[in-house]
């Protein structure tokens, strides 16, 4: 069965479908949300090395592979709506922006509170520690510019344009910081040697991160929603929802 | 490739014409590399060891005040929407523009970055590699810039929007420019870090104008 992408890239359209999918998405992330906290925390043995504390990996690894993960999500959108025009794209792009920058910043912020007991500080100027930094500037300066211009179409296009030029830096970023860093030798930590994870753990980690994708689809769709009701208020078929007609009155 | 010389002829022409604009760039470097010590201290050991890093976050902040600069004019008196009207290639004419606003704003520092440095007592050798890894970083702070400055064209609160968005992808630049200078100190050899800002600065200019046409078409239509 071939799925009609062209039909769900009209905003009518794909109001209806994100209207029936969103609830059955945010049940999904809790659900997986739920099993893996109860693994992560109550099933998962405690870490030979690093106690109790380790278990903010539940969270902060799969927030970290998420907020880059979103990131490349509104490369590709803005790619597309560049390329093809369509207004979908650049809803999705708004609507991706909050969530990646908000992983972003979870990841950063648990990363500090494991890393304040386990190396002894909240912060070290590791590679990957400055690049998520430098990714949670660029999440903010793509909302600041999409923010800052009055005219949706405008702002998304010139979103887009930020985005993809930004894309293209992530790598570059990342690899001239771990130049910097290992000219500087200031950590002494490797990220990198992780110790061979135990079944549960994985499993534990793997819900998690399940569970932050189905949230991630479930709060996009979910304000993918909001933005077609506010840009096509003008229209027939939005005034002729229930949901706005029916408040109307 | 006439009508770059065109662009670039006409806007080195008009910043005469206004050339306190051009100065305050080059004065605000001057003023913040003497920032530093006030706030750190005179001993020659610190200020040697920060003094590249000090000078290339001043170079960074100086070439990003002249970038709101860079269309806005333009924009106001009519002669950017001509541009995209004409039947030139857009992306020849902002490289133009690009090469202006480098000769205005990264030239200048390229010239005054070993004096200033001579007051952080930065050795003959660790001068002349400040100047080289300027003169080939700034362009690439320009390319990148003319990006922003195409996208927060006639945007509310531009200046400092330009700064969120363009700052973040100074970072490269940054730590290999001011990362050579340190490297040659430390005995390393700088080699590789001018090698790569070589390797950024070509598919910069490149790219660049491409997007910025883009950007430009994006801001007027």
């Amino acid at each position: 069965m071939a799925i009609r992408w062209f039909y769900y890239a009209a905003p009518q359209n794909f109001y209806a479908l994100a209207g029936r999918l969103w609830p059955w998405l945010a049940a999904l992330a809790t659900a997986l949300g739920v099993a893996g906290l109860w693994v992560g925390f109550a099933l998962a043995p405690e870490d030979a090395q690093q106690g109790e504390g380790y278990r903010i990996i539940f969270v902060h690894v799969p927030v970290s592979w998420m907020s880059m993960v979103i990131y490349l999500a509104m490369a590709f959108w803005s790619i597309l709506g560049l390329t093809f025009n369509t207004r979908l794209s650049g809803m999705m792009t708004r609507a991706l922006a909050p969530t990646g920058a908000m992983f972003t910043f979870l990841s950063l912020w648990t990363g500090a509170l494991w890393g304040k007991p386990m190396w002894g500080t909240w912060w070290v100027w590791d590679a990957r520690l400055t690049s998520e930094l430098i990714l949670f500037f660029l999440y903010l300066g793509y909302i600041a510019l999409t923010s800052a211009i009055d005219d949706v179409r405008r702002a998304d296009r010139a979103g887009a344009l930020i985005a993809i030029v930004g894309a293209i830096n992530v790598p570059i970023i990342y690899f001239s910081v771990k130049w910097w860093n290992t000219l500087h030798q200031g950590a002494s930590v490797s990220l990198t040697r992780s110790p061979s994870m135990a079944q549960l753990m994985l499993w534990g980690m793997l819900l998690m991160a399940l569970s932050f994708w189905v949230y991630t689809l479930a709060i996009v769709t979910y304000r993918v929603r909001s933005l077609i009701l506010e840009r096509e208020r003008h229209t027939v078929w939005v005034q002729a929802l229930p949901e706005v007609s029916g408040a109307k009155k | 490739m006439n009508i770059f010389f065109t662009v670039v002829w006409r806007d080195l022409r008009l910043a005469m014409r206004r050339k306190a604009e051009v100065l305050n760039s080059v004065f605000f470097f001057v003023v913040v590399a003497a920032l530093f010590p006030l706030a750190i201290g005179p001993e020659p050991e610190t200020l040697r060891h920060i003094g590249p890093g000090v000078l290339w976050v001043g170079a960074l902040l100086a070439t990003m005040l002249g970038l709101s600069r860079m269309f806005e004019s333009d924009l106001r008196d009519g002669s950017l929407e001509h541009m995209l009207l004409s039947p030139h290639s857009l992306g020849l004419m902002v490289l133009g523009k690009i090469t202006a606003h480098w000769l205005l704003c990264g030239v200048p520092l390229v010239i005054l970055a070993p004096i200033l440095g001579l007051q952080f007592d930065l050795s003959p050798q660790a001068l002349s590699m400040l100047c080289l890894s300027l003169l080939l970083g700034t362009p690439v702070l320009s390319c990148v810039g003319a990006i922003g400055a195409a996208l927060t064209l006639g945007v509310r609160g531009g200046g400092i929007l330009i700064s969120l968005l363009v700052l973040p992808l100074y970072v490269p630049v940054l730590v290999f420019g001011a990362g050579a200078v340190q490297a040659l100190e430390s005995g390393v050899g700088a080699q590789a870090h001018v090698s790569i800002l070589l390797a950024m600065l070509l598919p910069a200019l490149f790219f660049s104008p491409w997007a910025c046409s883009v950007g430009l078409r994006i801001a007027l239509e």
